[in-house]
């Protein structure tokens, strides 16, 4: 669903002024004034002020930096202090940083302002926005995270400007105590110094500062005077999450507080048909059980109590006849949708038909990817405590006020009379966007966790098991894609065609780097029976590994080597190609390997960043991948803080690197067939390779991280097990695969 | 059923079902919620305790089984490594010196094992590692785990 908006009315402003008892108050907004209050009655304690709506200064001369994005591991509560303590000038050690309160007011605006200025919203992140239940004229209050945005959306847009303006303030306050000219005076170290040897701190000037309209574009510093961004500083969130304090949402403990656990129908779309709960409610701790769309909820006094009671709930469901569907039927679906010939245009360039038409040489063939669950480490949970016609909620989520308004609908209440508190994730990845726009039928863990706490008088934690996590998540869309390339004489690719099933986001994810005249790329929209959401990196993961193996099996088929082929097609591309050549001469691409080792290569732009990797691997008894070293480049544009940032990219190509060897949600019977660890297996410890990662700061518009190492690692793989093996891996995962070692010909041919 | 469970050097007496696992007694009868909840069948490690100082994980534990025990969870870990009131374990320091971390779900998990291993086996090799550190990190802080773990084994 699109949807339209008119540009603001009113500029983006900075807007300040005076607050009872004297003090200064900046606001980043659309809303003006009032949005101040809001702010201030959230967060601001006894003689503490906002400088920002971000921004804090406490008498102490403590800045604090509040960031409307959650923090799941990727770290962007620290990144995002940096970039406005940078501005502000900030003595690092007096700056603290937490997650915004889910109110209005701590909104991620400058990522709604980027939407605004003409960058499509994901409709995968719509949130709020794309829900019949929140008015649109309330757009602007996304607090989502996802789509790698919160450092170049909100921190670009957002932190760097609030922190610039309010050094600009500090000093103009310091000028006229003074008086002097504020450029006289100088800011450093969350202190003002002027002219004659004066000086004051942030924390003594935030009050007179108040009197100053702050500028809607404040000078920002520039790169080379950077003294914080840029450098590993340590993050917050870490020593809480060393000895057991850091509180998850599945943490929750308000007083009086009961458990959930469901027994929900396995097969997607089923209903319950009758249950019989008597044996269950005889049992200790067992409070009562609440019917709910798809399943029965026992709540009991300790988690343990409720979930073996709802495992031994007599229950039935009426599946509707779903238990037909299996993963073969929806293949088979994919199969004619793409046999009929039908499709809908994704990118047309030149003129595809006819350069096939013409062609001597073609090549083809057939990919497939099946679904995925996030498998988030914590267990989706959701506490909610329903009295007095309010809630609260205590909750991990990638959308704090979208998860807000959600359970206000649900639990049909008032959006102001919810109180969410956002508590830690542990692991998003995708999983914890409380909407799954467009596929209403297949309610969440939220919806449920509402619908549940209006029948208990208590708050009541509704917590998954692991096997409802997996078998009842929003899975990666299973997808077929058919591609089929014409060669020239020199083995170059002339035209492209892809015909694919179910287009997804971000809609460039099928579109390829390289130069090739003629494109079709097109797509065929089927029903999908399965509940599916954004998984990390979303459509590029599926279409990375088509793409990026196909153009490997085009650079064999003209004899060339992989990566000059590419390196060939990317002659126009400069930040691609020279990504692709670092990834390479840091890989030792073309230089000998151990016996029974080869190399494969991929490289794919997303969400704004460019990352090309080289796997090193062998085959090992019996007849599995082994992934000894993976290398990566990445030009994101600029870098903020280089150790998460490595970081970043080695979590998503661990991430990535289980799906290709791993990952299968398979379809029996209308259900997912994986129940828990024991079967969707994960990589650990020991299958880990040595993973180097290796930045070009471009200067580029600055680009996200926390998904683009995800894409290439699968087709890096695959491409290094043609390399050694000459099989052609179409399908993941690579577990599905017998592998036999080497034919040495095919080990020369790739290197 | 009357139960003793010594955590972090102090008694409980509860009066939970022996077959309740001793993940549900500590989280939600005694409220530590340090001790991570993961898949409820031992294969991910974030339950991680270490019972007369072995890793066991707690979610198939059952209460009985440790009834009388000395139990250590996260949150007794610095102490039960000699560390002062208020200090950190040396291997936590390493966790924050490496930053290892990312959303942090596993990693009491991943310390309570990556300690009872140390314990035993002070200077692991690699393959010692990669045995007996079998704890699912969805975030993929391996590398990281290997470096701190070496900055407190290196010789």
């Amino acid at each position: 669903m699109a949807i339209e908006l008119k540009k603001p009315t009113r500029r983006q402003l900075l807007v300040a002024g005076g607050v009872a008892g004297g003090g200064l108050l900046l606001a980043y907004s659309f809303s003006g004034t009032s949005r101040r209050g809001l702010a201030d009655k959230a967060a601001a304690g006894g003689g503490e002020r906002f400088v920002t709506t971000w921004l804090k200064i406490s008498p102490d001369n403590i800045v604090t930096v509040y960031v409307p994005h959650a923090d799941m591991g990727q770290g962007p509560i620290t990144a995002l202090a940096m970039m406005a303590a940078e501005e502000m000038e900030a003595d690092w050690s007096l700056v603290r940083a937490e997650q915004a309160p889910a109110e209005s007011a701590f909104a991620n605006e400058a990522l709604g302002n980027r939407f605004v200025a003409g960058d499509a919203v994901p409709p995968m992140l719509k949130g709020v926005a794309n829900a019949g239940w929140y008015q649109v004229a309330k757009f602007m209050n996304l607090q989502v995270t996802g789509g790698s945005m919160a450092v170049r959306y909100t921190g670009h847009h957002g932190m760097r400007v609030t922190g610039a303006a309010a050094k600009e303030m500090l000093v103009k306050a310091a000028a006229a105590r003074w008086n002097c000219s504020p450029s006289e005076c100088t800011a450093a170290l969350s202190m003002v110094k002027g002219p004659a040897g004066q000086s004051a701190t942030y924390g003594e000037l935030a009050a007179d500062a108040a009197d100053y309209a702050p500028s809607a574009a404040p000078k920002l510093k520039a790169k080379k005077d950077y003294t914080i961004v840029g450098t590993p500083r340590p993050r917050f969130d870490i020593p809480a999450k060393v000895d057991g304090t850091a509180m998850y949402g599945v943490d929750a403990r308000p007083e009086g507080l009961l458990y959930a656990a469901v027994h929900l129908g396995p097969v997607f779309g089923s209903s319950v048909a009758s249950y019989d709960a008597t044996e269950i409610l005889a049992r200790r701790g067992v409070k009562k059980v609440v019917e709910f769309p798809g399943g029965v909820a026992v709540i009991a006094d300790n988690y343990w109590r409720a979930k073996e009671a709802a495992l031994a709930l007599d229950i039935t469901f009426d599946t509707k006849g779903n238990e037909a569907i299996s993963s073969e039927t929806i293949y088979a679906g994919h199969d004619a949708a793409l046999d009929a010939g039908g499709s809908e245009e994704d990118r047309e360039v030149g003129d595809a038909p006819a350069a096939f038409e013409g062609a001597t040489r073609i090549v083809e063939a057939a990919y497939r990817v099946p679904y995925l669950a996030h498998a988030c480490m914590e267990p989706m949970n959701c506490t909610v405590w329903i009295r007095d016609g309010k809630a609260d909620v205590w909750l991990g989520v990638q959308d704090p006020l979208g998860a807000r308004a959600r359970i206000a609908e649900v639990a049909g209440l008032d959006f102001e009379n919810v109180t969410l508190h956002p508590m830690l994730l542990g692991g998003g990845f995708g999983r914890r966007i409380p909407i799954r726009a467009g596929f209403f039928d297949f309610p969440s863990e939220i919806d449920f966790a509402a619908m549940i706490a209006k029948e208990v008088d208590a708050p009541v934690k509704l917590v998954y098991t692991r096997e409802d996590d997996i078998q009842h998540d929003a899975y990666r869309i299973a997808s077929s894609s058919r591609l089929r390339a014409a060669l020239d004489d020199a083995g170059m690719p002339v035209a492209w065609e892809n015909r694919y099933v179910h287009k997804d986001e971000p809609g460039e994810a099928p579109h390829i780097p390289y130069n090739v005249p003629n494109q079709s790329i097109r797509f065929v929209e089927i029903d999908n029976p399965v509940p599916r959401g954004p998984w990390r990196s979303v459509a590029h993961t599926q279409h990375t590994f088509f793409n990026e193996s196909f153009v490997d099996e085009l650079a064999h088929e003209a004899g060339q080597d992989p990566f000059e082929y590419r390196r060939a097609m990317l002659r126009d591309q400069p930040r691609h190609l020279a990504v692709l050549e670092l990834a390479a001469e840091k890989a030792g691409w073309g230089r000998p390997l151990p016996a029974g080792r080869s190399r494969g290569i991929a490289i794919q732009e997303s969400f704004g960043s460019i990352v090309a990797e080289v796997a090193e691997i062998s085959i090992v008894e019996p007849g599995e991948v082994k992934v000894h070293r993976v290398t990566a480049a990445v030009d994101c544009g600029e870098v903020i803080h280089p150790d998460t940032a490595t970081q970043q990219v080695e979590s998503a190509i661990i991430y990535g690197l289980t799906a290709a060897l791993f990952g299968e949600i398979s379809i029996e019977g209308g259900a997912v067939a994986q129940t828990n660890f024991t079967d969707y297996e994960m990589l650990k410890l020991a299958d880990t390779p040595q993973i180097d990662v290796h930045f070009i700061e471009s200067g580029a518009p600055i680009g996200g991280l926390g998904e683009p190492g995800t894409p290439p690692i699968s087709a890096a793989v695959a491409n290094a097990v043609f390399s050694l093996t000459g099989q052609r891996i179409r399908q993941l995962p690579l577990k599905n695969h017998k592998l036999s070692p080497a034919s040495g010909q095919f080990a020369q041919a790739a290197d | 059923m009357s139960i003793t469970l010594r955590v972090n050097g102090k008694a409980h007496a509860l009066d939970i079902e022996p077959e309740m696992p001793l993940l549900w007694a500590l989280r939600d009868e005694l409220g530590m919620t340090g001790t991570k909840f993961g898949c409820g069948v031992a294969a991910c490690g974030a339950c991680t305790v270490h019972v007369d100082g072995v890793a066991m994980r707690s979610c198939v534990t059952p209460v009985e089984a440790v009834d009388g025990a000395d139990i250590t969870t996260i949150e007794g870990l610095a102490a039960s490594s000699g560390a002062a009131e208020g200090m950190l374990a040396p291997l936590q320091q390493a966790w924050i010196e490496a930053q290892v971390p990312q959303c942090g779900y596993c990693q009491s998990g991943m310390l309570m094992a990556v300690s009872a291993l140390i314990a035993e086996n002070p200077q692991p090799t690699d393959e010692d590692i990669d045995a007996a550190i079998t704890n699912v990190c969805r975030c993929g802080t391996y590398p990281r785990v290997r470096a701190a773990i070496r900055s407190v084994t290196a010789a």
